[in-house]
């Protein structure tokens, strides 16, 4: 949810924070150039493959919203896949947020508005969570246990792992609730390395990709991708739609692998080991901490604000969901300074031109939230 | 190695010059000596008094030879009973002796550089292209020239002088190089001057740390400091300085604005902030020699320039740990990345800015640290190394 511009002559005269013109241009964007064709080549899958190829998606209430508003069709080609029987949905934060920073409650809350989307729209009940970004912790799988989920998704961190595979389910101390790890090397052999010329495995074809599947030891592989890669982060031109084509063929020629939603995992395979993670981590950035969204003195200054308005936001029924859209992890993102110089890869989705502006921006809309509040700025 | 030695056609060293183009050419040199470069500079007496003939100082490798010419590089200020009107038809404002001065100069260097030895001549715009040109011709040795501003940018378009931007195409037409100091001056010369983009070559300029670095020195008052320090005329906008402070104050009255320099606009600027209903927030300090404190002292540094090739000032602010908001018609903007920028003409859009940084302390403190940062890479060594490259280029296709 991309903030309109907003000056500080705006704060008290305009009560429009979000930009329309510019989150339909992103989302019609997408659409075209992502959902809409790679889930008519997954729905294509499916059907040729006769329920042996099964996929997993993560959708957030906020992007469900909009695909509502901009692009029925491609949240349409979603409920064809739901519908399928292949294809299992994980519950998020309804706001793609950083709420479990925020507080437990909120945390909780933000989980359960997306539990009842995702009933709404898709008729299914999720049993597997993924925080925001793949934030984990110890307590966030204790909590996300106490929720009644399944099973959880975390980076498949290799300083806590240490000689261990993240190709086997964990459990963390304090919680029996299986962790799916994301095995990022090979996620990201796809999702970053794909057209990278570069790269000394380029061109990645689907039977040298399958065959490095075959070659690892373990119960599961995860991969977990940005759904954009498909036709954004990895443009048609390269050959990606190609790739995905043949992928489950290429793969299902080897006995010993077979396509599995998490549930369908959980059924047969039990954990291995103890995943021990005292500190948040993520799947963000190399550092795959909270850096990318808290690490500078303006995004810390930042979240300290928007955190200090729940007491008031939770009487305030017509100004929480802001107050929620403003919790979302881009705003925090585009205000990081780590890559800046360097040309940040995210910069195509950037609508600021320096993170100095994101940050004075969303303090504007802040600031004219806090005086719909009333409190004195 | 077989030192390089170089002819330069330049200006007066600060604290005798007037802008960027001084500072650059103080700061080359010294840079090139440390390169194991020998250098013969020949360049106009500013507003010291010399004897009359030449003046000569030897340093070791560099040799200044100092003219008997007085000139400025930039347009002499008006007299009172002179303005221009941009309404009418632009009037030729250079007064018959500045022209005949730089005929004067241009003669002398060419006699004085016919008699020193050297591999390559360096000119820096325009008033040395006459003398350079004809040295090309005469010793066949390279030419290359520096435009650090041209007629366009000076005028913002208005006055252009004929016989000026004719002299600067001149140059770079003779010259087997060309050096700028930013991409947009480059495309700015592509297209107004014809001159191929592969002949150009673009060397952002720096800044000395030692002279610009974070002063603990407080102003006496607790107000908040906008700061504006150039020259004052139409090409650096004071006047959208002072438009967006009149919205600034609209919203936070505890803001002084502070203009620092002199210039052709300074009374017509007096005036409209007495129209604006805001003098008693602006501060006119007149010239400063000494202002490396100056930039610290300021919360936020503002360039709001209608074309500047370069910027200089705010590297300097950025050096001194100041934030700095410049235009986005500026080579300064797309030189580094730490830093807030705003079309010129956007005033509403800089009030926002400046209130932004103002009011918020986290983007303050981030754009210092980050800002102070990257100006530390931006060293007169590194355009030393740059600018000795542009000779060896040139000079290959001499041997």
């Amino acid at each position: 949810m991309r903030l309109r511009k907003f000056t500080i002559f705006d704060i008290g005269k305009n009560r429009n924070y979000f930009s329309d013109d510019l989150n339909k241009f992103y989302i019609k964007r997408i659409s075209r150039k992502c959902y809409l064709p790679a889930n008519t080549k997954m729905l294509e899958l499916i059907k040729k493959y006769e329920g042996e190829f099964r996929i997993s998606y993560s959708i957030t209430g906020i992007l469900i919203e909009q695909l509502e508003k901009w692009s029925p069709e491609a949240l349409e080609s979603f409920v064809k896949l739901v519908d399928t029987g292949c294809v299992e949905l994980f519950n998020e934060t309804y706001y793609h947020s950083l709420a479990y920073l925020i507080s437990e409650r909120e945390f909780k809350e933000q989980v359960k508005l997306h539990r009842k989307k995702i009933w709404e729209v898709f008729g299914v009940r999720p049993k597997i969570f993924r925080n925001t970004e793949a934030m984990f912790s110890n307590e966030i799988a204790k909590i996300a246990e106490k929720m009644g989920f399944r099973g959880i998704i975390a980076e498949g961190l290799s300083h806590i792992l240490g000689w261990r595979s993240p190709n086997y389910l964990y459990t963390s101390p304090g919680s029996s609730i299986p962790v799916f790890l994301r095995n990022y090397k090979l996620s990201d052999d796809i999702g970053f390395r794909f057209s990278c010329r570069d790269w000394e495995e380029w061109p990645l074809t689907a039977d040298k990709y399958a065959s490095w599947l075959s070659m690892n030891e373990g119960d599961v592989i995860n991969i977990f991708l940005d759904y954009e890669t498909f036709g954004e982060h990895q443009w048609k031109e390269t050959g990606i739609f190609e790739f995905l084509e043949h992928l489950p063929k290429e793969i299902l020629k080897y006995e010993h692998l077979e396509f599995k939603t998490p549930s369908e995992i959980l059924k047969k395979t039990k954990p291995v080991g103890i995943f021990d993670v005292p500190y948040i981590s993520s799947w963000a950035d190399v550092h795959r901490d909270l850096s990318a969204w808290l690490e500078n003195e303006m995004q810390q200054h930042a979240f300290r604000e928007i955190k200090s308005l729940e007491p008031v936001m939770r009487k305030r029924k017509d100004l929480i969901d802001y107050w929620r859209k403003l919790q979302t992890s881009d705003h925090f993102y585009y205000m990081c300074t780590k890559w800046f110089a360097d040309g940040d890869v995210h910069k195509y989705f950037n609508c600021y031109e320096t993170p100095y502006d994101a940050f004075i921006n969303y303090m504007n809309v802040l600031s004219d939230l806090k005086m719909r509040a009333g409190i004195k700025c | 190695m077989i030192r390089m030695k170089v002819l330069m056609l330049g200006w007066e060293f600060p604290p005798f010059s007037s802008g960027g183009l001084g500072t650059h050419c103080y700061y080359l040199t010294k840079s090139l000596k440390e390169k194991n470069t020998q250098i013969t500079f020949i360049m106009p007496g500013g507003s010291e008094r010399i004897e009359p003939g030449i003046k000569l100082i030897t340093t070791g490798s560099m040799r200044i030879i100092r003219l008997n010419v007085t000139l400025k590089p930039y347009r002499p200020s008006l007299s009172r009973e002179v303005k221009i009107i941009a309404s009418e038809t632009p009037k030729e404002v250079y007064d018959e002796s500045f022209f005949s001065n730089v005929k004067r100069y241009n003669e002398l260097a060419c006699e004085i550089g016919l008699e020193e030895d050297f591999d390559i001549i360096h000119c820096h715009d325009w008033m040395t292209f006459d003398a350079g040109v004809r040295l090309k011709k005469e010793t066949g040795k390279p030419l290359v020239v520096t435009i650090h501003s041209t007629e366009f940018d000076r005028t913002g378009g208005l006055s252009v002088n004929d016989y000026i931007s004719h002299m600067e195409w001149y140059g770079m037409f003779h010259a087997d190089k060309v050096i700028t100091v930013s991409n947009y001056m480059k495309k700015r010369i592509v297209e107004k001057y014809s001159v191929p983009p592969e002949k150009i070559k673009v060397i952002y300029n720096a800044v000395n740390p030692e002279e610009f670095w974070p002063s603990e020195i407080k102003p006496g008052f607790d107000e908040k400091i906008v700061l504006f320090l150039g020259r004052i005329t139409l090409q650096k906008g004071p006047d959208y300085f002072l438009e967006a402070a009149k919205l600034v104050l609209e919203k936070e009255k505890n803001v002084k604005f502070v203009v620092v320099g002199k210039g052709d606009m300074l009374p017509s600027l007096i005036e409209k902030s007495l129209q604006l209903g805001i003098i008693n927030h602006v501060f006119f300090t007149g010239y400063q020699k000494d202002i490396k404190t100056i930039y610290s002292m300021a919360d936020v540094y503002v360039m709001p320039s209608v074309s500047e090739p370069f910027g200089i000032t705010a590297l300097e602010a950025m050096s001194s740990g100041t934030p700095v908001i410049v235009s986005k018609q500026s080579g300064i903007s797309e030189a580094v990345k730490h830093r807030l920028t705003v079309d010129f003409w956007d005033v509403k859009e800089l009030a926002n800015k400046i209130l932004g940084v103002l009011r918020y302390s986290p983007v303050k403190n981030e754009l210092s640290k980050n800002g102070l940062q990257e100006a530390r890479r931006m060293t007169w060594d590194r355009v030393a190394e740059k600018t000795l490259n542009v000779y060896h280029s040139v000079l290959q296709y001499y041997m």
